[in-house]
């Protein structure tokens, strides 16, 4: 087999390399990839999705159908349709009528959507669950509906919808991959790429699976840990 | 006469909850309404301060505060009507996440924007008075339905309403503790809070009450001093009602 070094900054990996060998010096672009990438794309999108996704929450629970029949389309088209074909429209699609946007802002663009739009029932469910003599004893004390929500019933939401917040976070971070199928130099593609060269797929795709698993094993230690900072309200 | 309720009438869908109610408190004095579960006296203490908005019927104050329920009724008149009374939950409803304390402060500061020192002084004050001044940096969750429930009397206290609302406030607590919530409204008696009772604690309504009305099916049966209705009660339901609630057996 004809040997080619790899003809890029990844100048550490040659196509020879093997076993343990390849798979230490994997790990640096690897991470470096998660660092550049997969971090930043889950948290820039999971930020933005949850604001994205309490606006369409207060819209479903309006009174007006003014307010709720867009968001129930809004939810009812994203979580119809598969998130690898809305990260194709908005990347290889959109440049079509003209609108061109760079793979990252793409994903972003993408995984806020997608994130706004589960997390929005996450977060009407929780605030559907305070039960109704939280709001009237707010209204009791003079409490508008806007402030009512905002010092009394969002606090408690928040505890209410953390482990299914945490489960979309953690999911977020493992679809991110598909980022990598836009060209997001992020940790899979970088996989691809290292694999591509050293025919080693098996080897470099268990690696990526493993820094994955590692990255989602710290989120769920800290999930546990805001949950037990969030109990100390909660009856026992 | 401090509140007037005149014509007063609620539904929930096709059940008629409230038929026509006219009420009367004046100032400083305890009203306790009495009558079978259904009969519509919860509905109407929720009408007071429109946790129940009424399809019909005229609330007035005596500083002229009228609401009537027939026109549209504005955001900002419902505001200032609840901002008159204070109301005490039969489930209590504190807020969990916030401390003994936090729960009292919060109306005083958040709403009306008093100074933090001043009210938290106020605060412990009220606490203190309701006998849970040690207690006032647990959690609701760590209080006992009896501290629950007086807390959350100090929580209306703190907005300096001029009216009392309390619905069903011992219904939901174990026997033993009725009695601590009672005395604590036994206090409220003697500094002559103008106050709207609706309870299942006859003898209480018996002691403390300068007015007391049966209700049934939606309208008020009967009403008078605690002599008249409660010692010899004209109307055979209300008599009914009394032998049931005195005599369960």
């Amino acid at each position: 087999m004809k040997m080619y070094p790899l003809n890029n900054k990844l100048f550490t990996i040659t196509a020879n390399m093997e076993g343990w060998e390849l798979f230490s010096n994997s790990l640096l672009p690897m991470i470096t990839g998660a660092i550049q990438a997969t971090i930043p794309l889950t948290l820039i999108s999971f930020i933005l999705g949850l604001v994205v996704a309490l606006l369409t929450a207060m819209m479903r629970l309006s009174k007006s159908s003014l307010f709720r029949v867009p968001a129930a389309i809004y939810v009812s088209a994203v979580r119809g349709t598969p998130l690898l074909v809305q990260l194709f429209i908005i990347f290889y699609g959109l440049p079509s009528i003209g609108v061109t946007i760079d793979p990252f802002p793409s994903a972003v663009i993408a995984f806020t959507l997608n994130v706004g739009a589960y997390a929005s029932e996450i977060i009407r469910a929780s605030i559907l669950s305070i039960p109704k003599g939280q709001w009237e004893a707010a209204f009791t004390i003079g409490m508008s509906k806007g402030t009512a929500l905002r010092r009394i019933i969002l606090p408690q939401a928040a505890r209410v919808s953390v482990p299914p917040l945490s489960n979309s976070f953690i999911s977020l971070v493992k679809d991110t991959s598909l980022a990598s199928l836009i060209l997001v130099a992020e940790l899979f593609r970088k996989a691809q790429e290292i694999a591509a060269r050293t025919y080693d797929f098996l080897l470099l795709y268990v690696e990526a699976a493993i820094i994955y698993w590692v990255i989602c094993f710290i989120l769920s230690l800290v999930q546990a840990a805001l949950e037990r900072r969030l109990d100390r309200f909660v009856a026992k | 006469m401090f509140l007037t309720i005149k014509g007063l009438a609620k539904s929930f869908g096709d059940n008629k909850v409230l038929k026509g109610i006219d009420v009367e408190v004046e100032k400083g004095q305890v009203l306790s309404i009495i009558g079978p579960s259904g009969s519509g006296k919860t509905t109407l203490l929720r009408c007071i301060n429109a946790l129940e908005q009424p399809d019909k019927g005229i609330i007035t104050f005596d500083d002229g505060f009228e609401i009537n329920f027939e026109n549209k009724v504005s955001k900002q008149s419902i505001q200032s009507l609840r901002r008159k009374s204070g109301m005490v939950f039969q489930s209590y409803n504190l807020f969990p996440h916030k401390t003994a304390l936090e729960n009292v402060t919060e109306g005083p500061i958040i709403v009306q924007r008093r100074n933090s020192k001043e009210v938290k002084d106020i605060a412990e004050g009220l606490l203190e008075k309701v006998g849970l001044k040690d207690k006032m940096n647990l959690y609701p969750h760590q209080l006992s339905g009896g501290q629950q429930q007086r807390v959350g009397i100090a929580r209306a206290l703190a907005m300096e309403p001029e009216l009392m609302l309390f619905d069903e406030p011992t219904s939901a607590l174990d026997p033993e503790l009725i009695g601590e919530v009672l005395n604590v409204m036994r206090d409220l008696v003697k500094e002559e809070w103008t106050m709207v009772f609706v309870t299942h604690e006859i003898q209480f309504a018996a002691d403390v009450s300068d007015k007391v009305i049966f209700m049934d099916g939606g309208y008020i049966v009967e009403q008078g001093t605690p002599k008249e209705v409660l010692k010899a009660p004209k109307e055979v339901r209300t008599q009914q009602f009394l032998q049931r609630v005195l005599n369960p057996s």
